[in-house]
This record gives structure tokens, sequence and C-alpha cells, in this order.
């Protein structure tokens, strides 16, 4: 099934075009990686995805992207219903400076998803479960969530992004700032996730979208060199230049 | 080659070590203006807390006091205290003549008839006895008493006469000379007479300004800061305004006034010399103040918190109320109280609306007119009394104390509502 299906998208800061024709199907329930050099648009082409790009007051995004079939780029789409349906983790982890309880229960909140304190009790509950954070927080929910370590940090933010419940997460690097060990736990994450959401991460680690993705997408300066299965990508590549970025030749 | 490079990395030792000794010569001249200035502040000002008492026996004569057997509260009230009051000045030395009593009169202030009917009313039981009465000393023999006063002048360039020196040194050796804390300084209103005049007026009058300023200026400030920081378009329309609020903060507080005195009270018509005015005209100046300091502190909200809001789904505003204008409160207040310390020592656009008229009732309301601390100073500064001369600087004293505490306050506050993210 395909759930995101981008076509023929330009972003442009100013009059610097960042992004080229982009097209992309991403599939439902799988997790999609995109990877490429620095400064190559695989971010920006993910905040295109929930519309993050609104907030840069010179960018601006062409073509379509349909999500379930519904142009988000069109004037109807209320960006905060979008983004209620797409949640967002980013590079650096970034709690706010509330409690741990506050950080998970805000979406919620701020969506009605809860009639009752218990219900909200609930959603951190299963949130901050399902993000593998909860054996290790349990006791300390109303503590501030920025006196946790970088990692529960991130896994603090993985659950804040699925306590709306979205259809699809977008991932923005979420373990450059992270340890291995903290590293491998978001992975594990992130396969489990998967069964629920679409998720779509953008790496700098090659071997980390040969782990955890399904289907790959090269970029480069600004235009989607190839996409496929992660198998195909890694070890068959039709382009020559995903098979010079794969094989370490530059980047 | 390598001694070159020895001379090279002596003379970078050297270089450095210079610039360190210019560094402390700089903080020490900047400590030494300080500790002179308050020291001299200090020394001037210290006896402006004392005053000075003189004790007279006072006979409650009821016959001078044209009072009837058995009077009632209000006879007490309307009876004649001058009379004496006058007698017992007079009884200081038996033998004066009528210009020697009058010289003895003025030995004590004006308020001395008061303060015998005070003394009486607290106790009716006095009438026909005798007791010592504290007598408010005149604001020269204060001086006098407190050292402060050339005794060795010649006579006729003084204005305390060789007589009263005679017979204050005479009460002096007799123990009835005393000093004591000076509560009127902070009591009472501003007074012509120096030994009288205290600053209860113009602190009221500085506090009524402040809080009047502060409840324009802050929310205007605010608001304007969040929505120029959070939702303006960043055009040259944007910019435009950015640079005239920095040019706002540059402009000489008396153009302020003079804008206080045109439009304030010649437009509409506003009361005269009041903390009303005062504030509003100090608000203009705090504005861009407290803007520039909410911007600053908006500004250095990490852009990762906006955008987790976002991505949450929330939308501009309430990522700004939930999140971002709770995270630069800390700033946006300390900046605020430094505004409003800036406002509170601010002389000279008060003066323009008229503060600096003279004051003698304390105000009870924004509405009243009043002088402020600055002003008073001012005020003070300007008069020829000998006994202003420690009141000024008592008053300075005042004013520098109240700014320490606010800025104390801010320091407070940024440190212990800052919220630290990683």
């Amino acid at each position: 099934m395909i759930k995101i299906k981008a076509k023929d998208v330009d972003v442009f800061y100013g009059k610097k075009q960042a992004l080229y024709n982009i097209s992309l199907d991403i599939e439902e329930n799988q997790v999609t990686a995109l990877i490429g050099p620095s400064g190559c648009g695989k971010s920006t082409f993910l905040r295109c995805l929930n519309r993050m790009n609104d907030v840069i007051d010179i960018c601006s995004v062409k073509g379509e992207i349909l999500i379930n079939d519904f142009n988000i780029n069109d004037k109807s789409c209320d960006v905060v219903r979008l983004r209620e349906k797409i949640g967002m983790v980013f590079q650096k982890p970034n709690p706010f400076p509330k409690t741990l309880y506050e950080n998970v229960s805000y979406g919620p909140t701020i969506h009605g998803m809860a009639q009752s304190k218990q219900e909200m009790d609930e959603i951190v509950e299963t949130s901050l479960k399902k993000a593998a954070l909860w054996e290790e927080v349990k006791d300390r929910l109303h503590e501030p969530g920025t006196g946790l370590s970088g990692g529960q940090q991130q896994r603090l933010c993985i659950a804040r992004a699925i306590s709306v419940r979205p259809e699809v997460i977008l991932m923005d690097e979420p373990c450059s700032a992270l340890d291995p060990i903290a590293t491998a736990q978001i992975e594990e994450l992130i396969d489990e996730l998967k069964k629920e959401h679409t998720i779509i991460i953008v790496t700098h680690s090659m071997a980390q979208a040969a782990r955890v993705s399904q289907n790959t997408g090269f970029f480069h300066l600004g235009q989607l060199i190839e996409h496929g299965s992660t198998d195909k990508i890694f070890k068959n590549p039709d382009n020559k230049k995903t098979q010079d970025y794969i094989t370490g030749r530059f980047g | 080659m390598n001694k070159n490079k020895e001379q090279l990395l002596n003379k970078r030792y050297k270089a450095e070590q210079r610039f360190r000794l210019y560094g402390l010569s700089a903080i020490f001249m900047a400590l030494l203006f300080l500790t002179i200035f308050i020291f001299k502040i200090f020394s001037t000002g210290y006896s402006a807390f004392q005053k000075t008492w003189l004790i007279v026996p006072v006979t409650f004569d009821a016959e001078l006091m044209m009072l009837d057997q058995n009077p009632s509260k209000e006879d007490l009230q309307d009876a004649d205290y001058y009379d004496i009051a006058l007698k017992s000045m007079a009884d200081l030395d038996p033998k004066a003549n009528e210009d020697q009593e009058n010289e003895l009169k003025r030995m004590v202030s004006y308020f001395f008839e008061k303060e015998i009917k005070n003394e009486l009313l607290n106790d009716p039981n006095l009438i026909g006895k005798t007791k010592e009465v504290y007598l408010t000393a005149s604001d020269d023999l204060d001086q006098v008493f407190k050292g402060n006063y050339p005794r060795d002048l010649p006579e006729d360039q003084r204005r305390v006469s060789d007589y009263q020196l005679k017979i204050f040194d005479q009460l002096v050796a007799n123990g009835k000379v005393e000093s004591k804390f000076n509560i009127s300084f902070f009591t009472n209103a501003d007074s012509r007479e120096a030994e009288l005049a205290g600053i209860a007026s113009s602190f009221m009058g500085s506090i009524f300004s402040i809080l009047v300023c502060l409840m324009i200026a802050f929310p205007v400030a605010v608001l304007a800061a969040i929505y120029l920081e959070e939702f303006a378009p960043k055009n040259r329309f944007t910019d435009f305004i950015e640079v005239n609020i920095n040019n706002l903060a540059a402009v000489p507080s008396i153009v302020f006034g003079l804008l206080g005195l045109g439009v304030l009270l010649a437009i509409f018509q506003l009361p005269r010399s009041t903390p009303l005015v005062g504030g509003i005209t100090l608000s203009l100046m705090t504005l861009p103040t407290i803007i520039i300091a909410a911007r600053a502190s908006l500004k250095a909200v990490p852009p990762s918190i906006r955008e987790a809001a976002l991505a949450m789904g929330a939308s501009r505003m309430q990522t700004t109320m939930h999140h971002t204008v709770p995270l630069s409160m800390p700033g946006t207040l300390s900046g605020t109280i430094i505004g409003l310390a800036q406002a509170l020592g601010e002389t000279a656009p008060l003066i323009l609306i008229g503060m600096v008229a003279f004051v003698n009732t304390i105000p009870g309301s924004p509405m009243d007119p009043a002088a402020s601390l600055p002003v008073q100073i001012y005020i003070w500064a300007e008069s020829a009394e000998r006994g202003f001369v420690e009141k000024v600087s008592a008053c300075i004293m005042v004013l520098l104390g109240f700014l320490i505490i606010m800025n104390l306050f801010a320091q407070i506050i940024r440190h212990k509502f800052e919220k630290k993210w990683s």
C-alpha cells in the first residue's frame, strides 16, 4: 500500500532551489530511509511531509504531496490536523523543559484526546511503553524531561510523537547525537513502531539505513538519484553515483 | 631559530601580563570611584537619620490656654497653645529681653506648638502641671549639635546668634539636648523647614509612578515583543519598526517629558504633578527597554522547542503561549525590573510634567499631587538651608537602597526561574 506519494516536488529557499522534481512513493507500515551526503536536501524533503518548512519565511514548496490521496500542499489542508497525523522526531532530542508526564501528555491535551485524567494517564503509559522508556521512568514521571540522558530524551521525544497516534512518523537523524547503545535501542524501537506507523527516517549512517529500512531513497544535490528496496540499493544499485556513495567513495 | 621562538614566546607572555595589569587597574579605578562616591554620600547623609530634640519644661497653665474647668476633648483641641509654648521657650532664660525671647522661640521648629498640644492630648491630666517635653530643634541647631555647623564664623554671617548658642550650650551641659532616630524623615512630607522635611510624599509618589508605569509598559511591551518576534513577517516594514524601537530607547528622557507635557497635560488635561501622568510618561520611556529585553529573551528560547511544539500539531498561538513565552519570562521580567529601576531614577521628564512642585501632603492615590525621590533630591539640593545638605545625601541613600533591592530582585528572578534546556 502506498501511504505517501510525492509528485514533482520543488523547494526553494528564496531564489536558491534546494530540491528538484522529487517524486517518491512511500509504503505504508514500512521504514523508508533517506540517505545522501550533507546538504543534499533529504531533511528538507522530510520537512515537506508535515509542512514544517512553513516556519521558514523564505521557503516555498511546489508540487503535490499526497497523503492518503489528499494533497497536503493544498490550501484547504489544515497544518494543525496534518501534524497531528504526522509526527516528527528531531535530530537533537528536544523535550520541553517540563515534566516527563507533561511532555507526553502535551499532544493529547491540545488535540483533546483524553476525556479524563485516567485516560490521559493511560495514554502517557502506553506511549512511554511503546517507546521502551516506561520501565526506566515510571517512578519519576513528574521530574523534568531535560534531566534524562540523551538516549532517554530521544525516546521521550518518540513517546511524545506517538502519543497522538500518528499515522506517519518522520525521523530526522534521530540517532546522530546518541551513543551506540542508545542508537541500538532506538533502532529496535523503530522496528517495533513500524507495525503501527509508517516511518520515514533520514540518516547519515548507511549501516543504519541498511539495518532498519525496507526502502531507501538516495539524494544528491537536491535530486532523488535512486530509490527502491533497501536490498537493491545497497547490493545492486542502478546508478553509478549511488554505487559510489554506498561504497564510500564520496560523501 | 630556537632562540627566536623563545623570544616570541616571552613577548607573548609579557603582552598577556600587561593586558592583565591594565584590566586590574581598570577594575581598581572603578572600585575606587565607587568607594569615594559611596563614602561621600554616607558620611554626609548618615546624620540625617538622627534628629536633635530640645527637652523643655512646659507648664500646662489652664488660664494661658483659655481652658475652663473640666475641659472636654474638643476644648483641648481648640485650646490656645501658642502662649504656653512661647512661655516655655522664654522661660529657658528668665532674664531674656523681648528680642532674646524671639530668638529663644526660633531655637525650635515652628511645629513646637503642635508638639506641646499632642503631649496634652495624649495625657489630659497634665493640666496645671509641668512636664519636660521633647521639641524638635531648629535645623541650624540640629546641625550645630551634629557638628556640621561652622561656629567660628563671625556672628553676622551665621543664622544662629551667639545668644542662641549660649543657651544651647547650657542645655547641652544640662543634658537637655537629645539625638534620636529621625522617624519623621520617613513619615513627613516635604517641608520648607529642613528639620521637618521628610520623604514620605516623594517615596509614595515614586511607588505610584512605578506602579502606573509597570501596568502600562509591561503588557504593551510584552505583547509588542511577542508579536514582533513570533508572528510578524520579516520584511522591510518590521525592520523599520525594529530600528525605531532601538532608536526610541536612545531618546533623551527629557523629550518624553515634553511629550507628557504637550500631550497628557495640554491635550488630555490630566491632573498636573500627579504620579499618574509621571507614570505614563515614564512608561513611554520604559517601553523600548522592556521590548528589547523581551525580544532578546524570546530569541534565546531554542528554536527546537518551537519546532517540537509545532510538530506536535500545536498552533502558532499555542506554541507561543504554552512554550516560548513561559520560557522567556525570567529574562523578560528581569529586563522589566531593570527598566523600572531606570524609570525610578529618572528626573528630567518628571520635572517637566510638574512633579517638581512643592508638595507637603502624602499622596493617597496616583491622582494626588506628589514628588518623586529623584525630584526630591533635586528640590533639596537647590535649597539654601544647611539642614538640607544631609537630607540630599540621605534621600540618595534611600533611592540607591530602593534600586539595589530592585536589581537584586531581578537577579533572583533570573537565577531562580531560568530553566535549563539541553
